[in-house]
């Protein structure tokens, strides 16, 4: 195993869990009611504690003296690897909540996996991790039941938006060189059997929301390449503008 | 100053009262933060555990280890982290829930270890216990409350708000 495909894996799954961090985090002071506001950016907060333990991780293995400061901040666009769903907008609550019921089933089945890594480091930030991802997947798929079996209204949104996103989802699963070197030497896993494992969860909510499946799609990639949509790039302008424009700032 | 070469059950006694900064009627020991004291000659490393992944008092528990050390005259303290075996509130003490409850919010029940996601249908444990009144007719109104530990509930009974730590 190289230490390229590590680092690379490793900030794939840091860069993943900042870039939704971020992306929730917008809804602080817009959410819908006090309790779905305090919510997302509980989950954001959670999703930036896992982002933390990754890229500093990541800045380890990479030993080029980067820490996870330097990794979330100064990096640009293609040198980030978070899979494209992640980089969506946030749209209106279904919207919202159709991303991240895709993202914590597979972000829940994934740190399961990862728990039995090989590699002590990415075991136990895993086994950490996994009891709140475990949470989150609760409350994003009680959501989509809710929305779905909700009004005629809600049941629209969350469709459309479920639809919408389809097409980010296959990259979720996509075994690329780098997964598969992680896979073959026992550090990451076999993204094939966690897309069976996504998919039953997934069409049994839909069944329980009476939603239905969407449509086949062609399936967007890049993102764990560092090809992204422009939508990135507006993210990190305003996640990283502090640190650019006072490099080394502290809290 | 003369160097003090204190014991690890010493330590531990220093540490005992030590209030958790965001839950101020639980100690950082009750809630298993702390797992580890090591001293050996004048250097104490004292490993703690976050309780959850960006609690975002961990700073503040190290700065509160710290500054007690030195109280006792023990300059050279050292802050390890360690993540597994991941926190649970399965760790917490009987005598610390009732504490909990004391204080007005409602334990963690003890953890359903299972690997299913569970249906809305399906709760994840028993009842939660409304901390003022006793009734076990209490709905959630939040899955997420005041901090990371804890959600929000309204019991039916007594008609009161209250926080409850999550289970985890």
């Amino acid at each position: 195993m190289s230490g390229q495909s590590l680092f690379e894996y490793v900030l794939r799954l840091g860069d993943s869990c900042l870039i939704l961090s971020q992306r929730l985090a917008g809804w602080c002071g817009h959410g819908p009611e006090i309790e779905e506001d305090i919510a997302l950016t509980n989950v954001a907060l959670d999703l930036l504690g896992h982002a933390r333990l990754w890229l500093s991780y990541a800045g380890e293995v990479e030993a080029r003296g980067r820490d996870e400061d330097a990794l979330a901040y100064l990096r640009d666009a293609g040198e980030f690897r978070n899979v494209l769903l992640v980089e969506q907008p946030n749209g209106d609550f279904a919207a919202t909540m159709a991303r991240q019921f895709y993202f914590d089933t597979w972000h829940y089945f994934l740190l399961r996996d990862l728990r039995a890594s090989q590699n002590s480091r990415i075991a136990e930030i895993a086994e950490k991790a996994s009891t709140e991802a475990a949470y989150h997947v609760q409350r994003s798929t009680d959501w989509v039941v809710r929305l779905g079996d909700g009004t005629w209204e809600s049941h629209e949104r969350i469709q459309s938006a479920l639809d919408d996103l389809w097409m980010y989802t296959g990259e979720l699963f996509e075994m690329d060189a780098v997964e598969r070197e992680m896979h073959e030497c026992g550090l990451g896993t076999d993204l094939e059997r966690l897309r069976q494992q996504w998919l039953e969860h997934v069409s049994k909510t839909f069944g329980e929301a009476t939603l239905s499946m969407p449509q086949a799609a062609w399936m967007q990639r890049g993102g764990k390449q560092g090809v992204h949509t422009e939508k990135l790039g507006y993210i990190l302008a305003e996640m990283q503008f502090l640190q650019r424009v006072y490099p080394g700032a502290q809290w | 100053m003369v160097a003090v070469h204190p014991s690890a059950a010493e330590v531990w006694s220093w540490l005992r009262d030590i209030a958790d900064p965001e839950i101020p009627a639980l100690s950082i020991i009750d809630l298993g933060i702390v797992r580890d004291v090591q001293a050996e000659e004048d250097r104490v490393t004292v490993t703690i555990t976050p309780t959850y992944s960006a609690c975002p008092a961990m700073d503040r528990i190290a700065d509160d280890i710290r500054a007690r050390l030195k109280q006792h005259g023990v300059e050279d303290v050292h802050i390890a982290t360690k993540l597994s075996p991941a926190w649970t509130t399965d760790w917490l003490p009987a005598a610390a829930r009732e504490r909990l409850r004391e204080y007005g919010i409602a334990p963690p029940q003890q953890l359903l270890r299972t690997e299913e996601i569970r249906p809305v249908s399906q709760p994840d444990a028993g009842p939660v216990v409304c901390p003022h009144c006793g009734s076990d007719t209490t709905v959630l109104v939040s899955r997420f409350g005041s901090t990371l530990c804890k959600a929000l509930y309204k019991c039916l009974a007594c008609r009161e708000p209250f926080d409850a730590f999550k289970h985890h």
